[in-house]
């Protein structure tokens, strides 16, 4: 029976050490065209640095704070830190307590990051394509990462391009 | 008796696996320095510098990245995937002579630096694809 715990011991530590990278992690996934299209808009100017200032307007009225930016790149990163508590969870963790299971950790708050990309195309560089993507990590009570995600809800996606369209009406109004 | 032995011997093992000092952790010193360059490194036959830093932010983006910054000036880039698992990346450009450019990439998954070739030749295949150029293996 003892000569099992080298045994136990040495399958601990590989199963440790072999943390490595997922095969698809840098692979273009089957969906990534229409991710792209889902997250791209692209509007008849030319001038890429006002559609660029029209994004950071529109980050600031959701609430984000501007992280990094590059006019000469078309970039601009922006993150917030929002509650992440949810009902269903707490109710959960009341009702485990109330039994007797202890403290269950909830999730509380969580970090959202945004970046947006810009670039010109069509014939004689017409359009000016905008890319946003979002993605959030979140914590529980205990201080433990319990989700770290891309976003890739379509209507997330639909509204944040609604409201793009109308900061740059606005913008172009100068409101 | 044996059975003893063998236990101090697997400890003993752990405590020199877990043990790397924080040099070593700083400076990745274990890792060879010009095969490391061979496999994140490609070149590619444009001069055009921002373009192609444009593509690379595109590339990141069609891979699952948010980018987190840019510096046209340095010519670098880097991003975060996040899908249960942090997946860091950045990319550097710079002209090699005067008719090409070398794009490096470095990975880093969780707390781990990526050396394995493999996911550095997904991530230039798809970088070639978006670039529609041939990236050469750069020695």
């Amino acid at each position: 029976m003892k000569r099992f715990i080298p045994i136990f011991c040495l399958s601990i530590l590989l199963m440790t050490g072999c943390q490595t990278i997922p095969k698809d992690a840098l692979s273009l996934s089957p969906e990534y065209l229409a991710q792209r299209q889902m997250q791209t808009r692209k509007y008849e100017t030319k001038d890429e640095a006002k559609i660029l200032a029209a994004c950071a307007g529109l980050l600031q009225d959701m609430g984000f704070n501007i992280d990094e930016s590059e006019t000469d790149l078309g970039l601009i990163t922006a993150s917030k830190m929002r509650s992440a508590e949810n009902a269903g969870q707490i109710v959960a963790a009341v009702i485990i307590a109330a039994l007797g299971g202890g403290a269950m950790p909830v999730d509380k708050e969580q970090k959202m990051r945004a970046s947006v990309v810009t670039r010109t195309i069509g014939e004689e560089e017409r359009y000016v394509a905008v890319r946003v993507t979002f993605q959030r990590i979140v914590w529980n009570t205990r201080g433990q990462v319990t989700k770290s995600e891309s976003i890739i809800d379509p209507a997330v996606y639909q509204e944040f391009f609604d409201k793009l369209s109308k900061a740059i009406f606005l913008e172009g109004q100068e409101i | 008796m044996k059975t003893k032995l063998s236990l101090v011997f697997v400890v003993l093992f752990v405590f020199f696996v877990g043990c790397a000092t924080t040099q070593q952790q700083l400076l990745d010193s274990e890792a060879s320095q010009v095969q490391l360059r061979s496999i994140q490194t490609r070149a590619f036959d444009t001069t055009d510098k921002e373009k192609t830093l444009r593509t690379v932010m595109a590339t990141l983006q069609d891979l699952g990245f948010v980018l987190d910054k840019a510096d046209a000036t340095l010519g670098t880039v880097s991003a975060t995937k996040l899908k249960g698992y942090v997946l860091r990346m950045t990319v550097t450009v710079r002209p090699r002579g005067t008719t090409q450019l070398l794009v490096r990439a470095n990975a880093q998954y969780n707390v781990q630096p990526v050396t394995d070739p493999e996911p550095y030749q997904q991530f230039f295949a798809a970088l070639e694809k978006a670039m529609f150029l041939t990236a050469h293996q750069a020695d």
